[in-house]
């Protein structure tokens, strides 16, 4: 790795860090209605959208039995609608390329998928989605995904605040859209212009017609990519207007835009940390959450970068130059694109997984195996910073248990900011900490033993294993990214990641907020000196091996079957 | 039911017209309007209009008298059976890559394979270490650059198959020649179409100055 590739890294992380102080407080001004300077602009704007949604009901405090309803009812209307796009598409407008609607089994598969801020997609964008579609059922339910994950993580924070039992936890409709006209709407659009100008074409036509200059003809798909692509990565969303993702020159023409895709998907999550430290009065306790995740970063980060500028001995064998120099890239360029090289894709790799994007800038199924594990980690723990409110909770989860066992060892009712942790809450996040290693490793161990499991492989050996392991982790942590050599769009994997995606989503949030209502329910007890502080570089510690050990309990022997099995055999050489 | 229902039921259609309607409408009308280059597609065209490529899409380029970009593992549908696909090198209608692993024996096979096609054309390369970006295939498989370094290699098959002087095609990889973004950002490459554009130009200037001095 050269210098350059080194700072380039430092410089993505930094300005992510320097971002997330100031964006993470205006969260905050946002979600406890303080006033900001921005207001007299969208007052008018949000005022009229509560009046067309029904001013009672976007006005209603909610406790978290209603929040959470009405989150999933509007969830459902969504994910019926853009089913029904899809399926639709050929009777809709702006379909030049005259595409049939979407296979009913696979729209299903991509309803929930994108409802869910997921974007596991077993479509190619390009040859399957007309650019109604496009617009209307898959850049649509990215802001509405983000938002949905982003509000009942701030239901969940006023929680530990309230002081009214827990009657309102805000209203799921006003969060909704003050999220949404706010926050994504606005930065979407000047930096989608951004990336008009680095090259992200944004037009209605469907593809133009080429005459090289050596003859022939080249078709070339096009659409409005750019609208796409910022809200796809700024809300953790993933998926690809074109079968190949951020890889594709007019996803992600040149290394500004690289740049830009990885800090946005990095910017919210990791100031919903800071935002979360503002809810509670108490910033030592967001930053030693945001040192807790930004620490597992930092700790994975490397390994991928180290290992894909390794290469692999079929590469070395073929007399390839591994080494980086001033003017080759070097390593393990399979699946990679010249203008980002091995640190603009490693990184790209590690954060899309961390913040369970899941767009991708450079092929994951050809990353060395050493190269993957990041990635995999970050799927696995789901909270290394993790997905939009989504990732915050799965923290919080660990975070839980944590204080729980800690109060154990030391013999006191365990506390976190001020609220007895107990018995019924220990039950309800217990639960939300299981499920997602079930339907991660449930499902991958029975696609190995089923022969419609087996037939979609698209490697043998253990990278067969990982690509299914893969497909799961990524499903179940509403990740999206795939190890794309498996061919996905069969009944088996069209249904099964499909319900992984619905039990990996919504049992888990559900699970939250009954923990949240139970909690708001309860007194805040005053701090003393028997008090355990939760805001203290100990207790950062503590956490953070809580989140390491329970989490290498329960993968560690999927990984070594996967990844760090074929780690092995590659060094001996071995193909398959 | 209903209580909930109805409020869902009407927030869905008012962010499905905001967000999945109005927003990338309205990006669409800014950008044709403030970027009309970029918004249609970057296009490079002849000067009587005809459109000649993407700058952002690579090519196929075939002989030796071109600079080739990198291998592609782009398909199409097979003309004689829609079942099956066959090789299609960069297919700009439907992006893909090889997806293969690094303990896949047909992509240890394939490099091989291409280093011993590449010594064929280019005997001077046995035994070289070679570019990384040389022999393998790019995440979109329309990759439209290459490193300085394989357009470097390039430079005396070309040079010798145009009759150029080997400097001036060296020179003129320099020329198209991008650093990094700010110098820290992504990696030097060189745009494959563009550099063959200008190697046109070049070879039909020498030409022209050929038939001038004869």
């Amino acid at each position: 790795m050269t210098m350059q590739g080194w700072l380039q890294i430092a410089l993505v992380l930094l300005i992510v860090f320097l971002l997330s102080i100031p964006v993470g407080s205006y969260l905050a001004a946002i979600v406890m209605d303080r006033r900001t300077w921005l207001d007299p602009l969208f007052d008018p704007v949000d005022n009229a959208l509560y009046a067309l949604i029904g001013r009672e009901a976007a006005r209603r405090p909610m406790n978290w039995k209603a929040y959470t309803f009405h989150m999933l009812a509007t969830n459902l209307c969504m994910a019926v609608l853009i089913y029904l796009i899809m399926v639709f598409q050929n009777h809709l407008p702006l379909n030049p390329l005259k595409l049939p609607g979407m296979e009913p089994m696979q729209a299903f598969n991509t309803a929930i998928s994108f409802i869910t801020n997921t974007d596991w997609q077993s479509y190619g964008g390009e040859t399957t989605l007309s650019n109604f579609s496009q617009m209307a059922a898959i850049t649509f339910p990215m802001f509405t995904s983000a938002t949905t994950g982003f509000v009942v993580a701030m239901a969940f924070i006023r929680a530990f605040t309230v002081k009214d039992g827990g009657a309102n936890l805000g209203n799921f409709y006003r969060d909704l859209i003050r999220f949404t006209t706010r926050v994504l709407l606005p930065l979407s659009f000047v930096l989608a212009l951004f990336l008009i100008w680095q090259g992200a074409p944004q037009t209605l036509d469907a593809a133009v017609v080429a005459h090289p200059i050596q003859g022939g003809e080249q078709g070339i798909s096009i659409g409005p990519v750019a609208s796409f692509e910022t809200i796809k990565h700024l809300g953790t969303n993933g998926g690809g207007f074109f079968n190949v993702n951020a890889a594709h020159p007019f996803e992600n023409p040149t290394p500004l835009s690289n740049w830009l895709l990885m800090s946005l998907m990095a910017l919210l999550p990791s100031a919903l940390v800071v935002c979360f430290g503002h809810m509670i009065g108490n910033r030592r306790q967001g930053w030693v959450l945001y040192g807790v995740m930004g620490a597992m970063l930092l700790l994975i980060l490397p390994v991928a970068i180290v290992a894909e500028q390794a290469g692999t001995p079929s590469l070395s064998q073929a007399g390839i130059e591994m080494a980086a120099t001033g003017n080759q890239p070097g390593g393990n360029m399979e699946g990679k694109e010249t203008r980002f090289g091995i640190a603009g894709s490693g990184l790209f790799g590690v954060i899309t997984t961390t913040f369970t994007t899941g767009s991708v800038d450079s092929m994951h199924d050809s990353f060395t195996p050493m190269g993957a594990v990041p990635e995999f980690i970050g799927m696995m723990l789901q909270n290394v910073f993790g997905g939009k409110g989504v990732g915050f909770l799965a923290a919080l989860v660990y975070g839980l248990i944590a204080v729980f066992i800690a109060g154990l060892m030391v013999g006191r009712t365990p506390e976190f900011l001020g609220k007895t942790i107990e018995r019924p809450e220990i039950i309800m996040v217990s639960l939300a900490l299981l499920i997602h290693p079930l339907v991660i490793l449930a499902p991958s161990s029975w696609s190995m033993i089923a022969p419609y499991g087996m037939s979609a492989l698209g490697n043998a050996a253990m990278h067969g294993y990982s690509e299914v392991l893969y497909a799961f982790a990524s499903s179940a942590a509403n990740n999206g990214s795939a190890f794309a050599g498996l061919n996905a769009n069969t009944p088996w994997y069209n249904l099964a990641l499909g319900f992984v995606i619905l039990i990996g989503r919504y049992p888990p949030i559900i699970f939250m907020m009954a923990v949240a209502g139970s909690v708001a329910a309860k007194p805040t007890l005053a701090t003393t000196i028997g008090t355990l502080k939760t805001d203290s570089l100990k207790f950062g510690a503590f956490w953070l091996g809580t989140i390491l050990v329970v989490g290498a309990l329960t993968f560690f022997p999927a990984l070594v079957l996967g990844p760090i099995a074929e780690a092995f055999a590659m060094a001996h050489g071995r193909t398959y | 039911m209903r209580a909930i229902l109805l409020p869902a039921l009407r927030v869905t259609l008012v962010t499905w017209v905001l967000c999945g309607i109005v927003y990338p409408l309205a990006v669409t009308g800014f950008g044709q309007w403030l970027l009309p280059d970029q918004a249609n597609g970057s296009l490079l065209r002849k000067p009587d209009g005809t459109v000649i490529g993407s700058r952002l899409i690579g090519q196929d380029w075939i002989g030796p008298g071109w600079f080739h970009g990198r291998p592609s593992a782009t398909t199409a549908t097979d003309p004689t059976d829609p079942n099956k696909t066959v090789s299609a090198p960069y297919n700009a209608a439907a992006s893909g890559a090889s997806n293969l692993g690094p303990t896949s024996r047909a992509l240890a096979e394939r490099l091989i394979a291409d280093r011993k096609a590449a010594e064929a054309s280019q005997p001077e390369l046995a035994g070289r270490q070679l570019p990384s970006d040389m022999l393998t295939t790019s995440g979109s498989g329309l990759d439209p650059d290459i490193s300085p370094a394989y357009a470097r290699l390039q430079v005396p098959r070309v040079a010798a198959a145009r009759g150029l002087a080997a400097d001036q095609v060296a020179a003129l990889v320099r020329n198209n020649t991008v650093g990094r973004s700010l110098g820290v950002f992504g990696e030097p490459r060189v745009n494959v179409l563009q550099l063959n554009l200008s190697l046109q130009e070049m070879t039909k200037a020498s030409r022209s100055e050929g038939l001038r001095q004869r």
